[in-house]
């Protein structure tokens, strides 16, 4: 069983998933981050390959991509880094980024070294449901990865239904329609919003995400979802100092 | 062939919406709606009489003697530089505005080069009476003083896009991030034919106009609607799209594209995308970028703001891959020089962008009395700094 499906079988709720950027701060410190992130409580990860128009993002991670590009990250090095990370990583592992550079690479080349390092599944936000369905989603389940479909409080219930079909992981519900970084307001809009996905009743757990930063915004994810998600409060939180110290500190905040 | 979009909003390889989720009901709502709010007469009336009386079109198609006889072929300039602040620009933005308007936008945001885009932007903001946010690269902004302060004055916010090469491929991806912010009130005119499905086809349909014209003007002038050659110029490549629109199912007709080469295409420092590119993804649409081995956008040079764009409109991807319209470039120095001799020769101070198109005249074979159209596209007042500092005026 893919391991994001254990996951979800296995902890229902206040599931926490971790987003950082590859080769940030350091080019090296990639399954480092895996490794500490899972020592400290996190229960999936989501790293993110960078790329040089990242649309979807804030300043924060946009800039954490700029640095791991011009410290030399790319595909390739990426997947020779993460060759190393099942040595020590047992909780699902998911790749983040645009669909460019999969296309470069080439999209059944990148779903092969997915599996073969363990990766369980991509969000690749810029991959339109139709493009998924008619020309990607064979290559994807022939090497067992789960494409992660993103969900706003504009995308209409038939369109999730559609969303909720194609997918084989989780549905990542976005608390508002926005970049990465904004911080999360729960009100009776956004509340309205998550009632009306959970009463969908949807075959796929769903996680929430953008703009969890506290413990706070984290349980009212969990109030309404498998758990949530959080990326630019992680990312700008080892920006500096002692990465183990940093990722712990920040982690207690989640976990105790 | 077909040349133009299919249903799926492609045009043969190239096209589509690869938008993030947060863009889809955007965007869908466009899709939906384009081309019936285009189409409906009422709409054709409004847009049609503002082109006539704001714009000032139809634009002339002027025989330019001098470079006629210079060349050994009937040169006729398509003077959209004539239009209204100044470019052909506007020709889109009145398009885009009025169907902001048909879907009930209150906001209206753009990114822009040169700062022709965006001034006709805020321009017709300020005719509506629309609020107005335009995104220009940090650069740009400093190249462009005179525009920067005509859009301020037109009373819109200018954005400096602070990230990557700080030019138009950053201030695009800057407008596109606030219209994932603001997705309820908000309408994006895109200034070229790029971005998803429908934009391309949509701002190609506004700028068609261009060729309209000019076949009813070439048949006034010669007796014959298909002239031997059609030149423009491409960054994004709206002002070729509008022009070649009418001639493209006219198979007699060459198009011709002609991006910018920058201090060479071999040097680092070019913008000749469909030299230098590759097929992939960028803003919305999978057409032919510049881009390393890894897929990362690759930024671009050209002393021309307006053309310094790593990508080009699928359908230029796909007229090009199907050699329907030759792709060539000029370099920065053959177009200011050629920008130079238009302005001696004719009177006419051509925009860098247009002068590009202008500078392939130079290595063209006529063999006499060929009819040949260049899209002047815009004027060079906005481009007098560069031309002081390269000829020392």
């Amino acid at each position: 069983m893919n391991r994001i499906n254990k996951i979800f079988k296995e902890k229902k709720n206040n599931i926490l998933s971790i987003y950082y950027t590859a080769g940030y701060p350091g080019l090296g410190d990639t399954v480092a981050i895996a490794a500490a992130l899972e020592k400290a409580g996190a229960d999936m990860l989501e790293i993110g390959f960078p790329y040089s128009d990242p649309v979807a993002d804030g300043p924060v991670i946009q800039a954490s991509s700029k640095l791991s590009l011009d410290q030399g990250m790319d595909l390739d090095l990426l997947f020779e880094q993460l060759k190393e990370l099942r040595k020590t990583v047992t909780i699902p592992v998911l790749l983040m980024g645009y669909v460019n550079p999969v296309l470069q690479y080439g999209v059944e080349r990148f779903c092969k070294s997915c599996a073969e390092v363990g990766v369980d599944g991509c969000i690749v936000p810029d991959l339109p449901m139709v493009e998924y369905e008619e020309f990607y989603k064979d290559v994807f389940l022939k090497y067992g990865l789960s494409n992660i479909f993103l969900v706003t409080p504009q995308t209409s219930t038939e369109r999730i239904h559609k969303i909720d079909s194609l997918s084989n992981g989780f549905i990542y519900l976005l608390s508002s329609s926005a970049t990465t970084g904004q911080n999360l307001q729960v009100s009776d809009t956004t509340e309205a919003y998550f009632s009306r996905i959970a009463d969908l009743k949807l075959n796929n757990p769903t996680m929430i995400g953008f703009g969890i930063s506290s413990k706070e915004t984290f349980d009212k994810a969990c109030k309404y979802a498998n758990g949530g998600i959080i990326g630019t409060a992680f990312v700008k939180a080892i920006a500096a100092g002692n990465l183990d110290e940093n990722i712990e500190a920040f982690m207690t905040k989640f976990t105790s | 062939m077909n040349y133009f979009v299919n249903e799926k909003g492609y045009y043969g390889d190239f096209g589509g919406a690869y938008i993030p989720e947060m863009l889809y009901p955007n965007v869908e709502e466009l899709r939906q709606n384009y081309l019936k709010i285009i189409g409906d007469a009422e709409f054709q009336k409004e847009f049609h009489a503002l082109l006539k009386d704001y714009v000032g079109r139809p634009s002339p198609l002027y025989l330019a003697k001098r470079l006629s006889e210079k060349y050994n072929a009937n040169i006729f300039l398509k003077r959209e530089d004539l239009n209204h602040t100044g470019a052909h620009k506007i020709n889109n933005t009145i398009g885009q505005i009025l169907l902001a308007e048909k879907l009930g936008k209150k906001r209206i945001i753009a990114e822009t080069g040169a700062g022709q885009h965006g001034v006709a932007t805020a321009t017709v903001c300020a005719l509506r009476g629309l609020e107005c946010v335009v995104y220009m690269g940090e650069i740009d902004i400093q190249r462009q003083a005179p525009n920067v302060a005509r859009m301020k004055m037109l009373g819109a916010k200018v954005v400096s896009a602070v990230s990557g090469s700080k030019t138009l491929k950053d201030a695009t991806n800057e407008a596109m991030r606030d219209w994932i912010n603001n997705p309820v009130d908000t309408h994006y005119i895109i200034g070229s034919v790029v971005g998803p499905h429908p934009y391309p086809d949509m701002v190609s349909i506004f700028q068609s106009i261009i060729s309209e014209e000019t076949k009813k003007q070439l048949i006034e002038q010669t007796g014959n609607d298909q002239p031997d050659y059609v030149l423009a110029c491409v960054g994004g490549g709206s002002n070729a799209m509008g022009m070649f629109y009418h001639f493209i199912n006219d198979e007699n007709v060459k198009l011709i594209a002609i991006e910018a080469g920058g201090k060479g295409v071999d040097t680092g420092f070019s913008a000749a995308t469909t030299f230098l590119g590759k097929e992939g993804v960028l803003h919305g649409s999978r057409s032919i970028l510049m881009q390393t081995a890894d897929g990362q956008v690759v930024e671009p040079h050209s002393v021309s703001a307006g053309l310094d764009y790593p990508g080009i409109g699928p359908q230029h991807a796909h007229l090009f891959k199907t050699t329907r319209a030759e792709y060539v470039s000029v370099t920065d120095d053959q177009a200011l020089n050629a920008g130079l001799l238009c302005t001696q020769m004719e009177g006419i101070i051509p925009a860098i962008e247009s002068a590009h198109a202008l500078a392939h005249l130079e290595r063209m074979k006529f063999k006499g009395g060929e009819n040949v159209v260049v899209c002047l596209s815009g004027r060079g007042d906005k481009d007098m700094d560069t031309y002081m500092k390269h000829f020392g005026f």
